[in-house]
């Protein structure tokens, strides 16, 4: 590629469009004329909002707030429990790394290593079908999570007639739902999402509409990189000031109005909507993602005994004493308000699931430092 | 597991393409990308999966949007004095 290769030229962290874009942002919210939050759903989003310290520069009287954007911290200890009984009872359980830490009721996954259960830690769905294939005799299970663009993965392996002794244990999540639960939820005063761009590469951005017309909220689909967001935070602005609850897609590059036919083709060919209960929040409505009825030799759930009363704490409470992970997806609450944050509850000690993964908005704060103060910085 | 990372693909093997992230290469499957890939085009890559090709013109549209809000914004005249004030320190840049 030659020197013009925009990608190489990171023309997406240009400092001074991020300027000019800040400035534009400051005369939105000037004009709404008080102070207005907004909710993005994505881990990744938090990510580089928190990387690249962009709270910093949004006005006052604008809220930037993660919601429920972290599959793995709404993953339900009951789910991490069924994982655990089955690498306690002998089968090799393949996760992503980020499952490992996460609590069920009384043990996690790296507690069932602990205690000689098998684990291993994949990159890729494709790696998980892999060991099944090196490893015959042995039942190999993929827990597998994520969002409906994780989910598609799975799916894809699904379809590969995978090895005869690889099952999936899905707990993946389907975020249009949670989305619903934030904006249904009496104590919110969001009044604008941003939306997830790779969710959105998968699902198309047309199925947000709905959302936008019955909630009176826009949405503006967005990206990754600083640009890509403080320009939706812009573009959703000029929309909450004008009053259009209308989506925008300010991530063209990968988004489309319909998505990714085929690969919405693969999901819905493998997997199901249902109501399941997510961490800390509710049980959503249509919220999680199950292998259809004809897919039972691949489901985990279906072909192999589960007995998680070994390793299950019936009394446990969803969250820990002292924890407010719901209240902090939901968007209600900040980690800073929380007084296990940063003192008993530590990555290396997660207390809630939001401090367990690398998505979790404890943990992305915990290791960015938070929103810094600049003015205090000099 | 959320990271969608763009990479250029360097070789293709059936559904296994071989992609370079910036320097570090890594297989990726081809199952469930939106078109047809070939050598030389990037893919935004989802847990060892390819989920969309990324046509280059499209990453000129994203930058074009971006001035296309700023300017719905108000916000052009900063940017055309961003672009005089970034002029200025590269200028300073060679000289020093």
């Amino acid at each position: 590629m030659s020197a013009a290769d925009p990608f190489k030229e990171l023309k997406f962290r240009d400092p001074e469009r991020a300027r000019a874009l800040a400035d534009a942002l400051r005369r939105n919210v000037e004009a709404i004329g008080r102070p207005v939050s907004v909710m993005h759903v994505c881990g990744s989003h938090e990510q580089a909002i928190a990387r690249f310290g962009l709270r910093a520069v949004l006005p006052d009287g604008l809220d930037l707030i993660m919601g429920p954007g972290c599959p793995v911290c709404v993953t339900d200890g009951p789910e991490v429990d069924e994982a655990v009984a089955l690498a306690l009872g002998g089968a090799r359980v393949c996760t992503y790394g980020d499952m490992l830490r996460l609590p069920g009721t009384r043990l996690s996954l790296a507690d069932a290593q602990g205690e000689g259960g098998q684990v291993d830690v994949v990159y890729s769905v494709a790696q998980a079908a892999e060991i099944a294939g090196r490893h015959p005799h042995q039942e190999v299970v993929f827990l597998a999570s994520g969002f409906e663009t994780t989910a598609v993965a799975t799916a894809a392996i699904a379809l590969t007639e995978p090895p005869r002794n690889f099952s999936i244990l899905s707990v993946h999540k389907y975020v249009p739902a949670a989305m619903e639960v934030v904006a249904e939820s009496p104590e919110t005063d969001i009044e604008g999402y941003l939306a997830a761009g790779h969710a959105a590469t998968i699902t198309g951005w047309g199925i947000f509409e709905p959302f936008a017309a019955r909630t009176g909220c826009p949405v503006v689909v967005a990206g990754f990189e600083p640009l890509d967001i403080l320009a939706a935070v812009v573009k959703l602005t000029e929309l909450m000031k004008e009053r259009r609850p209308e989506v925008f897609n300010a991530y063209p590059r990968c988004v489309t109005k319909e998505g990714n036919l085929p690969a919405q083709k693969t999901l819905w060919k493998v997997f199901e909507q249902r109501d399941g209960v997510w961490r800390g929040i509710a049980t959503v409505r249509g919220g999680n993602l199950d292998l259809r009825p004809e897919w039972s030799r691949l489901d985990a759930r279906r072909r192999l005994p589960i007995d998680t009363s070994a390793v299950r704490d019936a009394s446990a409470a969803a969250e820990a004493k002292g924890c407010i992970c719901g209240a902090i997806m939901l968007g209600l609450a900040t980690p800073t308000e929380c007084s296990l944050y940063g003192k008993q509850c530590l990555p290396e000690s997660p207390v809630g699931a939001c401090m367990v993964s690398s998505e979790g908005t404890c943990r992305i704060w915990h290791t960015y430092g938070g929103v810094p103060d600049l003015r205090n910085v000099g | 597991m959320c990271l969608g990372v763009p990479g250029k693909v360097v070789a293709i093997d059936g559904l296994k393409a071989t992609v370079d992230f910036f320097g570090v290469r890594k297989e990726l499957r081809l199952d469930i990308v939106d078109e047809p890939v070939t050598v030389g085009d990037y893919v935004l890559n989802h847990v060892g999966f390819a989920i969309r090709r990324i046509p280059p013109e499209e990453v000129q549209e994203t930058l074009a949007l971006f001035d296309q809000i700023l300017e719905i914004s108000g916000a052009k005249d900063d940017l055309m004095a961003a672009d005089v004030r970034g002029e200025i320190a590269a200028g300073k840049d060679k000289a020093s």
